[in-house]
């Protein structure tokens, strides 16, 4: 069988709210009045420190019960819910700032069969990004499971660091560095 | 007590696929905005086996024809713009949604960004979107964007571009790129167009004129099939600890 080769990737530009933001996809996964609503937001930095006002965050990630609405995921014993997809996306216009209002997803199985941290996967897109960055973010108030997942185990505390939000009144901060001091892990998947 | 897994660390410039590098300084925006650390490669888990569906999610019929979105046409030459989106084994990818956005024929984006002194078109947003059918293919109705100058470099000039986005089968297979069209001239001077190492790679982007799609007094066809799979992250060499 022969491979076709892939196409390539371009940075989707300063413009990119145009077809991805002022669309139907947004930054709401569940209603605000959801009992188990939570808000995540961060600010998307540039190695010099400056927010990326034209960027766009994307979150894709599992429901509370830990399944993905996706055909591979077919474990039938954690249901599915009406409603919710799982993925959301968020521009940094407002002076970098990304949000979402989700919930918080269930546990997932490594490629071993031992449970990974609740996380969320996470792409960042901007001009001057020729292809998608991809990162994870984990939760502060999941210490035993941070402590025993495979992918935060594998990484150096301060690696790590970069991954896990933080509690900041009534939202879960989650900054986003693409460069220099206290850069964020990347991930190539 | 489980063994700890180890993870490959690989450097960006290093990997091999079709896709640019993080960092390439001809794109000036790159120079601050690489992430500069080493990637840490993530095998497959059932996070990275999935991906969004859009399933039924709103579309509306205007969504693929962006010269029916206000009351009147926009100015420019229309197009349709017709295409695939395959597997990298071949097998079409149905239900997929194909995410555009462009300039309008002056070259202009209908975005608050973009203060370029080129006329804006009441007629023209330049944001589409449509699903793949059966067989893998798009089909949008939309305008030639015209060509606009940027501040990269002296007297830096876009090639006329359309953007795509693409979700592919799973989260790895997310796909966001440009479509050229055959025969620019700007092509030569486009750090981006050239930030794709490889000439046969950045041929993938560039869509064909084709007669057949081509409609009689109506509209010129260009085509543009799209491939997508797992970003090929094969190391030349792998980062190490010590």
């Amino acid at each position: 069988m022969t491979e076709l080769a892939l196409t390539p990737s371009q940075t989707a530009g300063p413009y990119l709210t145009i077809g991805l933001i002022d669309g139907p996809i947004g930054n709401r996964l569940v209603e605000g009045s959801d009992p188990r609503a939570i808000r995540i937001t961060g600010v998307l930095l540039d190695g010099a420190g400056d927010p990326v006002t034209d960027g766009m965050v994307e979150i894709w990630q599992a429901n509370a019960a830990g399944r993905f609405a996706h055909p591979a995921d077919d474990r039938e014993d954690r249901l599915l819910e009406d409603g919710f997809w799982g993925f959301g996306r968020s521009s940094t216009a407002d002076g970098g700032r990304f949000d979402f209002v989700t919930l918080k997803p269930g546990r997932v199985p490594w490629v071993d069969g031992r449970l990974q941290a609740p996380h969320l996967l996470v792409g960042v897109f901007a001009r001057g990004l020729l292809k998608r960055v991809a990162t994870r973010m984990y939760f502060p108030d999941e210490e035993a499971a941070n402590a025993e997942d495979p992918v935060l185990l594998a990484l150096e505390p301060a690696e790590r660091t970069t991954l896990v939000a933080c509690a900041e009144d009534d939202a879960l901060r989650f900054d986003i560095v693409l460069q220099g001091t206290g850069q964020t892990t990347f991930f190539a998947v | 007590m489980q063994p700890e897994t180890a993870l490959a660390r690989v450097v960006d410039s290093a990997l091999t696929g079709v896709d640019p590098p993080l960092l390439h300084p001809d794109y000036v925006s790159t120079r601050l905005r690489a992430p500069k650390e080493p990637l840490v490669v993530l095998p497959p888990s059932l996070s990275e086996l999935t991906g969004p569906v859009y399933g039924d999610g709103p579309l509306s019929e205007t969504d693929a024809d962006l010269t029916r979105q206000h009351a009147g046409e926009p100015l420019g030459q229309r197009i349709v713009l017709r295409g695939r989106v395959l597997g990298s084994d071949g097998k079409p990818l149905r239900g997929q949604l194909v995410e555009i956005w462009q300039a309008n024929a002056a070259g202009r984006y209908d975005h608050v960004v973009d203060t370029w002194d080129a006329p804006l078109d009441p007629n023209f947003s330049g944001g589409g979107r449509c699903l793949t059918d059966d067989d893998g293919a798009y089909r949008f109705v939309t305008v030639m964007p015209g060509a606009y100058p940027w501040g990269n470099h002296p007297n830096a000039w876009r090639p006329r571009h359309i953007h795509f986005s693409l979700f592919g089968r799973a989260f790895p297979e997310r796909l966001v790129t440009q479509m050229y069209f055959p025969g620019d001239p700007l092509f030569p001077f486009d750090p981006i167009f050239n930030s794709i190492r490889d000439e046969q790679a950045r041929q993938q982007l560039v869509s064909e004129f084709d007669l057949a799609l081509t409609t009689p007094d109506w509209a010129l066809g260009f085509r543009f099939d799209i491939v997508l799979g797992g970003r090929e992250a094969t190391p030349l060499e792998e980062a190490h600890d010590d």
